[in-house]
């Protein structure tokens, strides 16, 4: 049966292209894969090889034609012995494209935020609490993990034997050996990556940065390996594992080594991420990271680490990932913080309540998916919002919580969201200039003055 | 597909050929024709599904390249699993994965392998134990040392089979890998496509290195050049390396000397090449007329070709048929596999 060889497309995007040259004549044979003719746009040359194989019976379109149409037949194929037509024949099985025919879906209608869809119901009582340090919680959580889950793992440098950098993962290594508690090279791009691997097959690793902001140098493989593998992969493979380590400001450590990661994380469908500020956050969020199927980010802060907070001591302690707390209850403004900014929203609060207003104190503990129904709720109940973070304002955390009360709570507000943040500038070293970049417990004062 | 059949009979001269590797039975040979035969048709038609519009964004063929991953895979066992680059579809098909879904996924359908969700670039098999189809140049290489590591802390003896180009090579992660793969003793193969260029830079411009092959050295990673075109060349080596690995020796070493006769993708000038360069090597160096060859003075009928020939046709025009005639994904398919669980 005759065959229409049709002009091809380079790109999706083009719909002409000149027909430079002919690489065969009429009567030739032609096998597959052999190259038959050269094709021209502006951008690109390409070949048009023969898919089946015959004789090439007539050349519709000579060499040299310009502006020759996508899908035009070019030239027709016969089999050996078979009689030429004279035109193209009508209706060629192959010339219709893609649009045509699929059943074309209608298009989605709602957009999805990556918002929590929780309810907010009370928060279990865990009963009896000790104090312990943010940073034996973390330990505490992993250790406990580890128990639970031979396929939970942890690697990074100086995890091991130097017993975590900032001494957070100590112990460990007695008790889980070698092949579970692994020193890494400096080598923050490979390690990731490596761990990335290992989780697609099942695996779970606990990937600790010295601080995060070394995981610039494995956002690659965060972003492009492990948030992104399970989509596309139609669901078949999936990123098991945790990201941690001290994020945000430290103490005069200078511009390099002070900043917060987590609008730059919570930006990106496929992770998770939480940011604790308790010890019980620290215990009870990491826990559930670990065991998380998808691959979370544990945002901790290095001058959390010493400090005490009562945490649960029920062996099976774990909070939900998704679900903020409200640290302090009040009436007259919603402030909401994370991580080390939740204590600065807590000390305002105090400073707050002598001048006789009464702020509530939300803790988001997760920032993607991010709780806004208790935000909402809370903002509903008091009609003001002030946001306090250590990172920059521009496209940070603060502007999010701001759009998702104005998209949920417009009609409540009773004035503009102020956000309090991180000075828009690299951190300085200079302690007086420091303590200029980062949010104090004044600046919440002045933030909920304005709008009270 | 992957099924080697060692009761085959050797080849009278395959001792005696003056190649110095061990050769292939001719049941074997048969097998990678029909191998590598069913990558190289299957990719012209998805040239020409390019061309009409029915594949979209990139799409880059496997044309030329075909001896490299079917040696390999003919050397592997169940279990051992391979990761390469966006140059993917040739490593889905060696690894017998659905020509189907295969194509499906290069159209965009929610019967291909990642439900329309991936494309050409991504796609994975669990069951096959195929890891993608991962489209940053290098990343591939980093994931798949991790594959090696998943392997050894189960305390199997499988393999990763890690693909990647020669441009590739250059990314600092590579040599992070290298190190990590040596200092553990990860059971890597690590495969070097080298088919000259990277998009349209060619190795000589683009790696100091004049022998890739050798860019482990300092790990102590052992290193092999291979002729990419012979596929019982490549199968040699790859046994050899496989064997190193399993031993829990630590990865090795190949760079596959090969070819691509295609554009990069599929818009491509081919401004940075001859053309003659390439015809040269399609006409003296084609890996599928030389086990052709090899084959036919085996006294392989050309009735055997015809139906072997018939057969890969009849599964790529399946193939292709199930491409066109499958819905698209369902839009309710757009906020699904996200997140597990949700
Ligand atoms: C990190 C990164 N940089 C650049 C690109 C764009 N890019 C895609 S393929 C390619 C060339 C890679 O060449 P090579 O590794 O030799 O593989 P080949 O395409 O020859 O199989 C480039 C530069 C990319 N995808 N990822
Ligand atoms: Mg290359």
């Amino acid at each position: 049966m005759a065959i229409d060889i049709l002009m091809p497309a380079l790109s999706p995007t083009m719909t002409e292209g000149k027909l430079a040259k002919w690489n065969k004549k009429e009567g030739d044979t032609v096998s597959s894969g052999e190259v038959i003719a050269e094709i021209e746009t502006d951008k690109a040359t390409m070949e048009v090889e023969a898919v089946d194989e015959g004789v090439l019976g007539k050349i519709l379109i000579p060499e040299g034609t310009e502006g020759v149409a996508v899908n035009t037949p070019i030239a027709i194929l016969v089999e050996e012995g078979e009689a030429v037509p004279e035109g193209p024949s009508a209706g060629s099985g192959e010339a219709r494209p893609a649009a045509e025919e699929a059943p074309k879906a209608a298009a989605p209608t709602a957009v999805a935020s990556p918002v929590a869809t929780t309810t907010s119901e009370p928060e279990k009582d865990w009963g009896e609490t000790s104090e312990i340090t943010v940073r034996e919680a973390l330990r505490d959580a992993m250790a406990a993990e580890m128990r639970r889950d031979e396929d939970v793992f942890l690697l990074g440098e100086e995890v091991a034997q130097y017993q975590g950098a900032y001494k957070v993962s100590q112990g460990l290594l007695d008790e889980f050996g070698e092949k579970r508690v692994i020193d890494m090279p400096i080598t923050e791009h490979g390690f990731t990556g490596m761990a990335t691997g290992a989780a697609m097959t099942g695996l779970k690793p606990i990937v600790e940065f010295m601080t995060m902001n070394f995981s610039l140098q494995a956002i690659d493989h965060i972003i492009n390996s492990a948030a992104k593998t399970h989509y596309m992969s139609g669901g078949q493979i999936s990123c098991p594992m945790v990201f941690r380590g001290p994020n945000g400001a430290a103490a005069r450590v200078g511009a390099q080594h002070s900043q917060c990661f987590a609008s730059w994380y919570a930006h990106v469908p496929g992770l998770k991420v939480v940011a604790p500020w308790s010890a019980a956050d620290a215990k009870g969020l990491l826990r559930a990271a670990i065991r998380d199927p998808n691959p979370v980010i544990v945002l901790e802060n290095e001058i959390l680490y010493g400090q005490k907070f009562p945490c649960p001591v029920d062996e099976d302690f774990i909070l939900p990932i998704g679900k903020a707390k409200i640290e302090r209850p009040g009436k007259d403004v919603t402030i909401v913080a994370f991580s080390i900014s939740v204590g600065t929203a807590m000390a305002a609060a105090e400073l707050l309540a002598e001048k006789g207003i009464d702020a509530e104190v939300i803790n988001l503990r997760t920032i993607r998916p991010l709780d806004t129904a208790t935000i909402v709720e809370s903002v509903k109940k008091t009609s003001r919002l002030v946001t306090v973070e250590e990172g920059w304002p521009f496209a940070g955390i603060g502007a999010e919580i701001a759009m998702q009360v104005i998209e949920h709570a417009f009609d409540w507000l009773d004035a503009p969201p102020v956000r309090v943040a991180g000075l828009d500038v690299p951190m300085p070293f200079a302690a007086n200039l420091e303590k200029l970049a980062l949010p104090q417990p004044d600046w919440v004062v002045d933030a909920v003055s304005k709008i009270v | 597909m992957t099924e080697q059949n060692n009761a085959g009979q050797s080849r009278p001269d395959s001792a005696t050929d003056g190649r110095n590797h061990p050769g292939l039975t001719t049941d074997q040979l048969k097998q990678a024709y029909y191998d590598m035969l069913l990558i190289r048709r299957f990719e012209e038609k998805a040239g020409q599904l390019y061309g009409m519009g029915l594949i979209g964004g990139f799409c880059h063929l496997y044309i030329g390249q075909e001896a490299v991953v079917v040696g390999l895979q003919m050397a592997q066992k169940d279990g051992d699993k391979v990761i390469t680059s966006y140059r993917d579809h040739g490593q889905m098909l060696a690894a017998g994965m659905d020509p189907r879904g295969v194509m499906a996924e290069l159209t965009g359908r929610a019967t291909g392998l990642s439900h329309g969700k991936g494309g050409s670039m991504h796609m994975f098999s669990r069951e096959k134990n195929f890891y993608g189809g991962h489209g940053i140049v290098g990343a591939q290489v980093a994931l798949g040392i991790g594959l090696a590591f998943a392997n050894k802390y189960r305390g199997t003896d499988e393999v990763s089979i890690t693909y990647f180009g020669e441009g590739a090579s250059n990314q600092g992660q590579v040599y992070e890998s290298f190190n990590l793969a040596a200092l553990h003793k990860l059971p890597c193969v690590f495969v070097i496509e080298n088919n000259r260029y990277g998009m349209g830079t060619s190795v000589e411009r683009a790696s100091a290195s004049k022998a890739l092959w050798k860019n482990g050295e300092p790990w102590g990673i052992p290193g092999k050049q291979v002729d990419g075109m012979d596929v019982e060349a490549v199968n040699a080596a790859a046994k050899e390396a496989i064997a190193h690995c399993r031993e829990g020796k630590g990865p090795y070493l190949l760079e596959m000397s090969t070819y691509r006769y295609r554009g990069h993708s599929m818009s491509d000038p081919a401004k940075y090449r001859q053309r003659s360069e390439v015809d040269e090597i399609r006409q003296k160096h084609d890996p599928i007329d030389h086990v052709r060859n090899l084959l036919k003075a085996a006294g392989v009928e050309d009735t055997d070709f015809k139906e072997m020939e018939t057969k890969v046709k009849e599964i790529v025009a399946d193939a292709t048929e199930f491409a066109k005639t499958s819905p698209e994904p369902d839009p309710s398919e757009l906020f699904t596999d996200v997140l597990v669980g949700e």
